[in-house]
């Protein structure tokens, strides 16, 4: 992928900032040559070949605990009734924890579900997804188009946008709880405009709507950098010749922006729709689920289920947690088709 | 004329032609973006500066007021400042001694010794602009920022260094050896790219309770090191590094572990610095997790610390919002000095 500027070579530090550097590169290598009295004799012993298992060994010991084998491990658990947390306390039961989530009546109605919960965070989180990628990738897309025309100050306006990016959940969650709060600025506005005062946390479709919206604010500066970046790797030579063969603004967005930016569009779609499925941090500080359930998500029911709930059901936490890996897995598969059959075009 | 030049200069798109509709349509764009996406955080800092009662007021205004106070001789405690309409009309400053129903006792500042009866809507407060600055000094006695904040930076610090080393590493032997199961390897790390924490938080804290890193910041920092994408990033990174450059330092004697660090490392640079970027947001930003490993206070995170903070004073407006602004300082002094940076790196690897 082409570079947006070329990052300007790192100024020529001076004063503490090298001396700094210097240190740190000083302490680097000190440790990695005392490494070395010990690799070296390792590496005759082995040989060069094998110093490879060596050099994964760290990574792939890391990912094997941490990963692979909770990933085989939440398998089982969801598999297991009780409340012990440790897998030899817990007797084994089979498919029930997944029948405890399917039990329904009517999987439209969470009424009718014995986890009306579970699905009540099913729906919401396919409404969340479907509206908050929707939403954000046209507003990524049409802030990277404006990013990308002749404009003054391109890298502060970037800034601006990016910047929510780097904002932790709580402190976005906590801006917006101040703003949207009883007595929160937005009411003043609202009032002042000759609106009445909306209690917008109180009201289910107003706190989804906002849940919406923040998470919209708090990403899509991501979203919108990386468009940016596809939008500049277009050549020009395309422009000017779509512009000579007659092409005008909209025909030349038609025809040479959008099939040239699909595969971008592509990799932000799915990176958007990945984590739109796994929305958990901002809203369970800003909302915690509610007003009553209406903004109780995927995650944060598996995160109640096994962990804040006075009784703790891992089995049928995990259980929620396979549904959700393996919607992620199809995602991924589809991409993945998708994908390949757009190379191959 | 001076209008007509300002206008010129306004609208002139670098020298070449006078704006037209859809440039002004772009900075109108540009202007409404700016305004959505700073003005919260702006409204925060703003607010964070105001006294409880300020904070209160509806409507809100925009800047921290407060009300003027002053020592009067006889007083022990700053008595506050009024503005008093007189029976004759005329206008004082005024100092209100105290109030009584509908009512209140005012005297002259300079001159104490007489009180004054004025009905309380024939005053009205001076206010000047305030900066509460004990809204960030009283919570830090009881909130413990600098715990919190040391605990966040040790576990952004460590966790970036480990992950850079042992990805490198494993990056390293993927690109530039032939052993087997590398492919096998491979394709198993790559293959969990999309499988999130969230998916495996159950098993992931039992092995946690195993270890006994429960409440400990090892648990935090470990689990997430061996990132996939980190793998993924530098192995791409180091295929296109020329194999030869290896091949020569062998044959001056170096040691593979050499080789490594002082051929391979300098040279992944930029697939470095984009990692560590990566990793840093994800650290510092980093909630649901530590948010299950951790529930002594004294190992808290910010994020974690903030939350539990906020919980608890849920309507202490004053106190949280001040310490929300000082978590969010320290990314945005880093973001300050590298947004440049940051943002090219980012947008030329597009991961996350």
């Amino acid at each position: 992928m082409e570079q947006i500027d070329t990052p300007r070579p790192t100024a020529p530090a001076a004063g503490i900032g090298e001396l700094l550097g210097r240190a740190f590169y000083a302490a680097f290598g000190a440790v990695m040559n005392t490494l070395d009295l010990v690799m070296t004799p390792i590496q005759r012993a082995i040989g060069v070949r094998n110093m490879a298992y060596l050099f994964v060994l760290p990574n792939l010991l890391i990912f094997a605990v941490f990963v692979l084998a909770p990933m085989l491990l939440n398998f089982y658990y969801a598999m297991t009734g009780g409340t012990a947390l440790f897998p030899q306390d817990r007797p084994f039961v089979g498919m029930a924890n997944f029948g405890t989530l399917f039990d329904c009546g009517n999987f439209l109605d969470p009424n009718t579900c014995r986890e009306d919960r579970f699905w009540r965070a099913v729906y919401n989180t396919a409404i969340f997804v479907i509206f908050q990628v929707g939403v954000m990738v046209l507003v990524s897309l049409i802030t990277a188009l404006v990013l990308n025309r002749k404009i003054k100050a391109r890298g502060f306006f970037r800034s601006v946008y990016f910047y929510p990016v780097l904002l932790s959940p709580v402190v976005v969650a906590l801006i917006w709880k101040w703003i949207l709060q009883r007595d929160g600025v937005l009411n003043a506005a609202a009032l002042a405009m000759g609106f009445e005062r909306i209690p917008f946390m109180l009201n289910a479709n107003w706190t989804t709507i906002w849940v919406i919206a923040i998470s919209i604010w708090a990403q899509m500066g991501f979203y919108t950098l990386i468009l940016l970046a596809g939008l500049q790797a277009i050549p020009r030579e395309m422009y000017e010749a779509s512009a000579i063969d007659g092409a005008g603004n909209w025909h030349s967005f038609r025809f040479v922006t959008l099939p040239l930016l699909m595969p971008t569009m592509f990799v932000v779609l799915v990176l958007s729709l990945i984590r739109a499925v796994q929305i958990f941090d901002h809203i369970f500080v800003l909302t915690a689920g509610g007003p009553g359930t209406a903004t109780l998500y995927l995650v944060q029911y598996i995160y109640n289920t096994g962990f804040s709930n006075q009784v703790q059901r891992f089995g049928l936490a995990s259980a929620a947690s396979v549904v959700l890996g393996v919607t992620l897995l199809i995602f991924t598969l589809i991409q993945l088709r998708l994908s390949r059959s757009s190379d191959s075009t | 004329m001076l209008f007509a030049s300002v206008g010129d200069f306004i609208t002139r798109t670098r020298g070449r032609r006078r704006l037209d509709t859809s440039d002004i349509l772009t900075y109108l764009y540009l202007a409404f973006g700016t305004l959505v996406m700073f003005g919260p955080v702006l409204w925060l800092v703003l607010s964070s500066f105001k006294t409880p009662e300020a904070l209160v007021r509806f409507p809100p205004q925009l800047l921290p007021y407060g009300q003027e106070m002053a020592q009067v001789e006889g007083y022990e405690d700053p008595l506050p400042l009024f503005l008093v309409t007189l029976e004759d009309g005329s206008q004082r400053r005024m100092a209100q001694v105290r109030r009584v129903g509908l009512e209140a006792q005012m005297t002259d500042p300079d001159n104490p010794g007489e009180i004054v009866p004025v009905p309380i809507d024939q005053r009205v407060p001076i206010e000047r602009i305030q900066l509460a600055w004990s809204n960030y000094t009283e919570p830090l006695a009881r909130f413990n920022f600098w715990i919190y904040l040391r605990n966040s930076v040790v576990v952004t610090v460590v966790a970036t260094a480990i992950t850079l080393i042992i990805n490198s590493m494993a990056a390293f032997a993927l690109s530039k050896y032939r052993f087997a199961g590398r492919d096998a390897i491979f394709l198993v790390i790559i293959s969990t790219l999309m499988i999130p924490i969230s998916v495996i938080l159950v098993p992931v804290f039992l092995v946690i309770t195993q270890i006994g890193w429960n409440n400990n910041l090892w648990g935090v920092i470990i689990p997430g090191a061996a990132t996939p994408t980190g793998v993924f990033l530098l192995r791409q990174y180091m295929l296109t590094l020329p194999d030869e450059l290896i091949d020569s330092a062998r044959i001056d004697g170096a040691s593979e572990w050499r080789i490594y660090w002082q051929i391979i490392l300098p040279l992944s640079g930029p697939a470095l610095a984009v990692l560590a970027i990566f990793s840093v947001m994800w650290r510092w930003n980093d909630f649901l997790w530590p948010l299950i490993v951790l529930s002594r206070s004294e190992v808290f995170t910010l994020q974690v610390g903030l939350h539990a903070f906020q919980g608890e004073l849920n309507v202490q407006w004053h106190y949280v919002l001040a310490m929300t602004v000082l978590t969010l300082l320290p990314i945005t002094v880093v973001f300050a000095f590298l947004q440049r940076f940051i943002t090219t790196g980012i947008a030329t690897t597009g991961l996350k």
